[in-house]
């Protein structure tokens, strides 16, 4: 399913910057041509100010404010990259690319939305846009984050490893204690969680899209470093691998093995 | 002002080209880059048949620098023939095949597959350090490197570029070999080994352990190596290895290469290759160079 969406690059303005969470930040940029191109499930490629750090950060896109030019940004602190731009203030700028890789399928099936840890903020952007009945199942390590805005799109259902609020235990605990039921699933999360919910997609015999994630290099799908293995042999590559930014990073869970 | 470099009798508008790997064969990088605008276009290693490549992750990012170790995964040369050939004949670019192998003989089966193609140059890549055989194996002995070299170009029909190892200890003796194997020109420098280890997990960053190290950092590296070269043989080089910028490239010309080819920097910058053809303009305007020909090898002593 790999389709070209046009790409853009922007100097992009920080409108607002806030911590929302232990090391969990949230960033709305000021991004005119990927605001109005951009949909869920997609990610932008965020350059550092830092000149020695040469790499492009991926990051999905949590929120898209096509009036306001904006989108926003919900990551994780896990190096360098990350700390730069949790340090900066509203009116600095970063470069960015994008609207990447595909965003979810929409279809109007009574859906899951379910996401772990740093895969939860694109659920977010995705429940807004689906037009469904949805159940929103998010899984925390502890503390809880984005917990309003996801309130207003749904149903939400909570788990936590630490059983601090809502089940204890990963999300498939939380759709079992609380009986749900759905006929698609969306998924974004650590591989465990995606494993585990291809399993209970196939046990159930639902549709399942999983949202992955690889260590990337250009981000548009060039220098192959973000692969991952795919169940038939790939139309670009010719092997049995997909490119997460180029191919996904949203696939059905059926056509990858990871 | 004459931009225009001649490598091996193919005419360059301009000596820009793009590092193996790093490009693709241009299509997603089409939509940044103007190809046309570049000298050369060099593509992504391609083989006899596909290949997967290595586990993930492949790549890790390092101070002014990274590690990859994508292990040449390729669709193959009939694939490649009939998708990527295509593709770039519709810019007015010149067009550079990396090929790869893991014997002599799958060398030899892409050059020959390639023999009737539009193809300009082929560069044949005997310096990946990521994959167990092949790649650099061939590339660190010199009797190995002209002995691959007169087997290629005994089947080659296009002039053969031989991409140089940076991980020897006489990079002129490879220089050397590969020139006396019957080599037209050299390209270096391909990756240096490195290693990273992520301290909190106590694992390697690279699911292949070790990787080949680019960037910025490797720069002065490739700067000292392309000039040594220079001195040792006589024919052309294309230089590449951390080149970031066109302050990068010509400090390259100036060691002594004819060309240069610009890698990672695409990965920071969508845009940088052609940056790079407008750099090099704005310096010989600067400097009132009026054909870059005088800027190849044209370093003093202070």
């Amino acid at each position: 399913m790999h389709t070209t969406h046009e790409k853009f690059e922007e100097m992009a303005t920080i409108l607002k910057q806030e911590k929302i969470a232990e090391g969990i930040y949230s960033m709305w940029l000021g991004t005119k041509e990927i605001a109005a191109h951009a949909k869920a499930g997609q990610f932008v490629s965020l350059y550092c100010n830092e000149g020695s750090r040469l790499l492009p950060r991926p990051i999905s896109i949590c929120e898209i404010d096509q009036k306001e030019h904006a989108v926003r940004l919900v990551y994780r602190v896990v190096g360098k990259g990350t700390d730069e731009f949790s340090g900066m203030d509203a009116g600095m700028q970063l470069k960015v690319v994008g609207p990447l890789g595909n965003g979810f399928p929409k279809g109007e099936k009574k859906a899951f939305l379910i996401g772990g840890g740093i895969g939860i903020p694109p659920m977010l952007e995705l429940a807004k846009e689906l037009d469904c009945e949805k159940q929103i199942v998010l899984g925390f390590r502890d503390e809880l984050f984005l917990m309003d805005e996801f309130k207003e799109q749904g149903e939400v259902y909570i788990a936590t490893e630490d059983g601090s609020a809502g089940t204890k235990g990963n999300v498939l605990d939380a759709i079992r204690e609380n009986a749900l039921t759905a006929d698609v699933i969306y998924a974004c999360g650590p591989a465990p969680m995606l494993r585990a919910l291809k399993e209970y997609a196939q046990e159930n015999d639902i549709e399942c899209w999983i949202s992955m994630e690889e260590r990337m290099a250009c981000g548009i799908g060039a220098c192959l470093a973000c692969v991952c293995k795919s169940k038939e042999v790939d139309a670009h590559s010719n092997v049995k691998n997909k490119r997460i930014c180029k191919e996904g990073p949203v696939f059905a869970a059926g056509e990858v093995d990871f | 002002m004459n931009l225009k470099v001649d490598l091996c009798g193919v005419t360059l508008e301009n000596p820009v080209m793009t590092a193996s790997g790093t490009f693709g064969s241009g299509e997603e990088y089409s939509e940044f880059v103007d190809l046309n605008k570049l000298g050369a276009v060099v593509t992504k290693g391609v083989a006899n048949v596909p290949w997967e490549g290595n586990p993930t992750p492949r790549v890790a990012e390092v101070y002014g620098g990274m590690l990859n170790a994508i292990g040449l995964q390729n669709p193959g040369i009939d694939l490649f023939i009939k998708r990527d050939i295509p593709f770039l004949k519709q810019y007015d670019t010149k067009i550079i095949v990396n090929v790869c192998g893991h014997t002599t003989e799958e060398y030899i089966e892409v050059v020959e597959r390639l023999s009737d193609q539009p193809v300009d140059l082929l560069e044949i890549n005997i310096s990946c350090p990521n994959v167990k055989e092949g790649g650099i194996a061939f590339g660190q002995n010199p009797k190995t490197v002209e002995g691959i070299t007169r087997e290629i170009k005994k089947h080659a029909k296009q002039p053969v570029i031989m991409k140089l190892s940076p991980n020897v200890t006489d990079i002129t003796e490879m220089a050397r070999a590969a020139e006396a194997g019957g080599a037209d020109a050299l390209s270096m420098i391909n990756t240096i080994t490195g290693m990273k280890i992520d301290i909190h997990r106590r694992c390697f960053a690279l699911a292949n352990r070790t990787g080949g190290m680019s960037g910025p950092a490797v720069h002065p590296v490739a700067v000292r190596m392309v000039y040594q070269s220079a001195q040792a043989v006589k024919i052309p080089i294309i230089g590449m290895g951390g080149i970031l910028n066109a302050e990068d490239a010509i400090e390259m010309i100036l060691a002594g290469a004819t060309a240069v080819s610009v890698g990672t920097a695409n990965f920071t910058n969508p845009r940088v290759s052609e940056e790079v053809v407008d750099g090099i303009r704005a310096y010989m305007e600067r400097y009132q160079v009026a054909d870059i020909k005088e800027l190849i090898g044209a370093v003093h002593d202070r």
